[in-house]
């Protein structure tokens, strides 16, 4: 009996689908209360008012592709329809209060769900204050030394790797671009001393493409590992401007709250020169959101108080922090401050760590 | 300052030269500082009780001054200068009876008497050396062992040659000397033996009452140097930490990894066992002292200090005892205390109170909550 009940049913829902879901529900009605007794107070007690309610056939059970679909389609289509008409109704409600309506609700984003990170950065904190005024980039924030940067790649780079290299180093200050040799970091680390750089960065290549970027802070400095994503050189960027001048550019750091952000935040402050040439006009920016840095380098232009005209220049990519060890480079033997472990760390999709 | 003193079970050092000191009831954390102005030279390098009491602290830092912190009175009271800088930080602090046994990382080892300024005794156990402790049955024999320096016992009765010098493992097969890179050890308590951690992640067991100078027992685990190592109260099981965060439990008498401890994000530099609970402290770079469960291997306590750690010390007490000797008046004392605000710099920030944030985290839970309710309903009306 009830093999043919339901496909009674299921042909007149096909064939009246142009029809309005109201009547469909009267021959259904119809065609179930005929079945069972058992069946139809089942119905009955599931669906007290099933005569308002469209029938929960969840729209799965259709075997056939084509009238699952259109069945779908018309659902949703439903859906839409009783969105709009309460948003309106939403709409006129908050147009007739005027004055006394209640304040819009803030729709849930993951950024505003973030769990309380409790190393947050105070910005009164007197030990973290001592703590990041001793560290190891005091000597560049107190002004006695000058970034000096030497960027290379891991062996035997291909063509994006060389370009993005060299677009690099015209975006940052007093960077030099060497090859890489097949020289093993550990001893190019103390030549690099020896001439007064303060940064090592290598950017890592896989199959033709940057992958990767170590970030390491010369004396004695932290080390941190990043992985580099979505790399767009000159050529690729729209609307793009003249190629970048010799001047600093200005340094906007953005999103970096916690010890840990703070602590990269330093790391890329210390790239640049601590007095930005504003007749340049140019900005990099290192955007902070969700762990992931964007960098972006522009020229601005004041046009009046108000408006400003941004020309994006030089390249763009995302990093993302792997992890940061204290010390110069030494992958095996070095302490590491933070390490990503990923299925510890990303089980929590509202949890940030910088 | 006495009464917040005497409620922290857990005592920590930070490289910025604060000793901190938690109170696991309260998830309350206080600095207790020296000076009114922090530099690095006091980084603390190595705690140790000052007396089988625990009513004494002995704070060892990287320029070579021991200080010895009360608990009872909750400031520092003596400040003695056992070595210079140039010795390096210290590495192990020991008491043998009313004697201080220091060891820098230059590898001379002294022991101080109370009144003098000059050590009594001093001894060279080699260059470089990682760690010094003492055996808590016979109080005057200490160990030590560091890089290229193997495990040394000595007894500081007879000062001229150790008690025990470790062999190194046999060459490798490829005839090479195998390196050799004690980063720490501690003297299993029933017996003689030593366990030793590497930096080259293994973990060997010596036993000097047999006449094999070579490990007894070797295991290995991971692929980043072990820096921390501490026996829980059973005997035959091992925690070790190293540079990643890793933290294991291994077991002596099989040498098969037990289980693991999540948690810590940066290298491990302290780690302590309780001596009578099955729990263990860890503190490491990341800043936060975890407490974790060694029966089952959760995390009980998490809390956050802002300074990069480099050792822990775990009073003998019950770790939940925050209260201490004092009643329930000492709390309302304690809270008085508090309200009354003394002339200290860090007073604005010697609590670190996790209670209000909770509730708030509560509330936005309960709203969420709420408005998922909310929703629901709405969508039932819709249909």
């Amino acid at each position: 009996m009830d093999i043919t009940e339901v496909p009674v049913s299921q042909d007149n829902k096909g064939k009246k689908k142009k029809n309005k879901k109201p009547k469909k529900k009267s021959p259904e009605g119809n065609a179930e209360s005929s079945g069972v007794e058992k069946e139809e107070e089942k119905m009955e007690k599931s669906e007290p008012g099933a005569a308002a309610f469209p029938p929960t056939f969840s729209v799965s059970e259709i075997k056939n592709k084509q009238r699952r679909h259109l069945m779908f389609m018309k659902f949703k289509q439903e859906k839409r329809k009783q969105k709009m008409q309460l948003k309106k109704k939403k709409k006129k409600e908050r147009e007739a209060l005027g004055d006394k309506a209640p304040p819009k609700e803030v729709p849930k984003t993951i950024e505003n769900q973030r769990v309380f990170d409790e190393t947050m950065v105070d910005p009164e904190d007197e030990e973290v204050a001592f703590d990041e005024a001793t560290d190891e980039f005091s000597a560049y924030f107190n002004g006695l030394t000058n970034p000096k940067v030497l960027i290379t790649t891991s062996d035997r780079p291909r063509g994006r790797t060389v370009r993005f290299c060299e677009q690099l180093a015209t975006v940052i200050p007093n960077a030099h671009v060497y090859y890489r040799r097949g020289l093993a970091l550990k001893r190019v680390i103390p030549q690099c001393v020896a001439r007064n750089f303060t940064y090592l960065m290598v950017i890592n290549e896989d199959r033709k493409m940057p992958n990767g970027m170590v970030l390491c802070h010369l004396p004695d400095g932290p080390t941190a590992h990043f992985k580099i994503s979505s790399v767009r050189l000159r050529k690729e960027m729209k609307r793009r401007g003249k190629d970048p001048t010799e001047h600093s550019p200005e340094v906007i750091l953005n999103n970096f709250s916690t010890r840990l952000g703070h602590s990269i935040g330093r790391l890329f402050a210390a790239l640049f020169p601590q007095d930005p040439q504003f007749v340049g006009r140019q900005v990099a920016t290192f955007h902070n959101q969700r762990d992931f840095i964007f960098f972006r380098f522009h020229r601005y232009i004041f046009k009046n108080e108000k408006k400003v005209g941004i020309q994006e220049l030089g390249p763009r990519f995302t990093l993302k922090l792997r992890s940061l060890q204290k010390g110069t480079f030494d992958s095996k033997f070095g302490e590491y401050e933070w390490v990503l472990k990923r299925h510890e760390m990303d089980a929590c999709r509202r949890k940030f760590q910088l | 300052m006495a009464d917040r003193s005497r409620l922290c079970t857990v005592w920590l050092g930070s490289e910025t030269g604060i000793l901190k000191g938690v109170s696991v009831t309260r998830k309350q954390a206080f600095n207790f500082c020296n000076t009114s102005h922090l530099s690095r030279d006091q980084e603390v390098r190595a705690l140790c009780w000052g007396d089988p009491a625990e009513s004494e602290v002995l704070v060892g830092s990287v320029d070579g001054t021991v200080k010895t912190f009360s608990t009872e009175k909750g400031q520092f009271t003596d400040s003695r200068r056992c070595g210079g800088p140039a010795d390096g930080g210290f590495t192990g602090l020991a008491l043998c009876g009313a004697a201080l046994v220091t060891c820098g990382e230059c590898g001379t080892l002294r022991v101080w008497r109370e009144d003098s300024s000059e050590p009594a005794l001093e001894l060279s156990a080699g260059n470089n050396v990682c760690r010094m402790r003492q055996s808590p049955v016979h109080r005057d024999r200490v160990a030590t062992g560091g890089k290229d320096n193997g495990l040394k016992i000595w007894d500081l009765q007879k000062p001229d040659a150790p008690l025990f010098t470790a062999k190194n493992l046999r060459d490798d097969w490829l005839d090479l000397r195998r390196p050799h890179w004690v980063r720490d050890l501690a003297f299993i308590p029933d017996s003689d033996k030593v366990v030793t951690c590497t930096g080259y992640h293994q973990v060997h067991v010596f036993d000097p009452s047999s006449p094999q100078r070579r490990p007894v027992l070797e295991v290995e685990y991971g692929e980043y140097p072990l820096t921390a190592l501490s026996l829980p109260a059973g005997g035959s099981t091992v925690v070790v930490g190293n540079t990643h965060g890793q933290i294991a439990l291994l077991d002596l008498r099989k040498g098969v990894v037990r289980g693991c401890l999540k948690g810590l994000a940066g290298g491990v530099r302290g780690l302590q066992c309780h001596p009578t609970l099955p729990v263990v402290a860890s503190c490491g770079l990341d800043r936060f002292l975890r407490i974790h469960s060694l029966e089952d291997r959760t995390l009980l306590h998490k809390v956050y200090l802002k300074s990069r750690l480099n050792c822990v010390l775990l009073a003998s007490r019950d770790l939940e005892d925050g209260r201490g000797a004092a009643g329930e008046g000492g709390s309302q004392e304690v809270k008085e205390e508090e309200e009354g605000g003394e002339d200290e710099v860090w007073d604005t920030m010697e609590r670190v109170e996790e209670k209000p944030k909770r509730k708030t985290t509560e509330e936005e839970e309960e709203e969420l909550q709420k408005k998922k309710k909310s929703k629901k309903k709405r969508k039932k009306g819709q249909d």
